[in-house]
């Protein structure tokens, strides 16, 4: 029993102290934002490796996820003869949830991976240790173009996995089960606000920031070689997932008192 | 008014650092002056890479201090630090060459980051450079298909393309062949006579030492043990000192 409560504790001990290391780094950020040097060319860049270069397995990720989520919402409600809903169904849930979260996810998995690897693999090599002796500050040369690019790019990122999501659904029930057409698009229209727009770009905003502040600072903070990055990478996802898994929740409550869902 | 052949253009005092438990540096003292070429050298372990990055502020060190041209570093913020880190090139041991960027982009991050918009200036002194380390026609490589030696010279090209007033070089000639060995440390000579640039040279290269050094002065134990010229050294009946130049083991020692 006594061994249960000092590892809890420890480990609550931990997940504390891990989140004061990345307000520390949150507060490195923020000075290089007021204080730093600006690298164009390097968030040019990383907006094309970040957003560009994400859009293939976002939007085969959107599509997928719009057609089953569709095919599914249709064999149950067909069983109500509301089968028609279906796209506003799908429309909703993308842009308020599965847009956000599974693109979220897959951006950890491909951008997060890469940028801990890759200034971990900076860090261990001495390559950061010689950007700061020829007076360039790490955070704004790597962590800035960073920030900028998937600040830029996620809400798009978000928007196109939608996009796809909804064309998706539409291909399956529409063209595959046939439901008419005219009444897949009204319900879909109808139901669809901009809030929930609003709601799935922003979401996307965020999970971009939380994505590149833990994976910059797991990068930052590799030592111990080959073994430290690619732990440093590990963590980095996992705990991006978590971070944005968790963040939804809290997230979804504050956005749907700004922009309640079914009031209308 | 004293001349800059005689100023104090590094001043460490009392430098103390330890990693956990393991105390690195016990209270180092050592002043470099400006133009001469200064030698530290030690046995692996002691801290000789630590101290060149304590030196400018790579590494805080726990206790002393460091000033640079006459400016304390050891209460600057990151930041703050620019001004002087914009004097002093410096050659890390692994060369620590960016991946994403191919031999020339590496030679010439520094100017260019320096605020140099001139491409042909930017060119020509990337290619003198390159040339000054012999590796000429080099410059499409990646470092990724460099070899260790060729990578510590564009890394050297590096450390020097700035023209900076004072070079610290992190084991310049280990891994080297004999000659490539000789012609950097024919390179640092040249240096500093031609621009009367302050040299750091970290080794345990004797006969580099020798060759290059104005001064030199044996880390031991976290301290200085020695500091004086070559010749001083050659000289010196110390039995810890002797051992090392000629490279004897201590059995006693190693038994501890």
């Amino acid at each position: 029993m006594g061994e249960l409560l000092r590892f809890s504790g420890r480990s609550f001990l931990d997940i504390l102290e891990y989140l004061g290391r990345l307000t520390a780094f949150c507060r490195q950020i923020l000075d290089a934002i007021i204080h730093g040097r600006f690298f164009p060319r390097l968030l040019f860049r990383q907006i094309v490796t970040i957003g560009y270069g994400s859009q293939t397995v976002v939007v085969v990720t959107g599509a997928f996820t719009g057609a089953v989520f569709a095919a599914q919402s249709y064999f149950k409600f067909k069983d109500f003869g509301v089968e028609s809903s279906v796209g506003a169904l799908v429309s909703v849930a993308m842009c308020r949830e599965l847009a956000p979260v599974l693109t979220g996810l897959m951006v950890t998995g491909r951008v997060g991976a890469s940028m801990a690897a890759e200034i971990g693999t900076m860090k261990v090599s001495e390559q950061i240790d010689a950007l700061r002796a020829m007076a360039i500050h790490p955070v704004d040369y790597l962590v800035i173009p960073r920030l900028g690019a998937i600040m830029i790019s996620m809400p798009l990122l978000i928007a196109e996995s939608i996009a796809f999501g909804i064309l998706a659904g539409y291909a399956v029930t529409v063209i595959g089960f046939g439901v008419p057409r005219a009444w897949y698009v009204h319900h879909l229209l109808y139901h669809t606000e901009l809030e929930d727009i609003v709601i799935g770009m922003t979401k996307g905003f965020v999970f971009g920031l939380l994505i590149v502040i833990i994976s910059c600072y797991q990068g930052l903070a590799a030592t111990n070689g080959a073994v430290g990055v690619g732990r440093g990478t590990t963590i980095s996802v996992v705990h991006s997932s978590l971070a944005i898994l968790i963040c939804n929740f809290f997230l979804t409550f504050f956005l749907n008192s700004l922009f309640p869902l079914g009031s209308q | 008014m004293m001349s800059d052949k005689t100023s104090t253009f590094i001043e460490v005092r009392d430098l103390q650092i330890a990693f956990g438990q393991q105390k690195i540096h016990r209270g180092i003292n050592l002043k470099v002056q400006a133009g001469e070429t200064m030698v530290v050298i030690g046995g692996s372990g002691e801290g000789k890479s630590v101290l060149l990055k304590e030196l400018i502020g790579l590494l805080r060190p726990d206790q002393g201090s460091v000033k640079i041209d006459g400016e304390e570093i050891g209460g600057l913020k990151e930041r703050a630090m620019a001004s002087i880190r914009k004097k002093v090139g410096i050659l890390f041991q692994n060369g620590a060459l960016f991946d994403s960027l191919n031999v020339s982009q590496n030679v010439a991050f520094p100017l260019i980051q320096s605020g140099v918009s001139d491409q042909n200036r930017i060119d020509e002194r990337v290619t003198h450079c390159l040339e000054v380390v012999e590796l000429s026609n080099q410059g499409e490589k990646m470092p990724v298909q460099l070899s260790g030696g060729m990578r510590k010279r564009v890394a050297l090209a590096r450390a020097i393309v700035n023209q900076p007033q004072c070079v610290l070089y992190d084991e310049p000639t280990a891994g080297l062949d004999p000659i490539v060995s000789d012609s950097i440390n024919k390179l640092i000579r040249r240096l500093q006579k031609r621009n009367k640039v302050t040299s750091i040279v970290v080794t345990h290269d004797m006969k580099s030492a020798f060759h290059i050094a104005d001064r030199i002065a044996y880390l031991y134990q976290g301290r200085i043990y020695f500091e004086g010229t070559p010749e001083e050294l050659k000289n010196s009946d110390d039995q810890q000192i002797k051992n090392f130049i000629e490279g004897v083991s201590d059995n006693h020692h190693c038994l501890e």
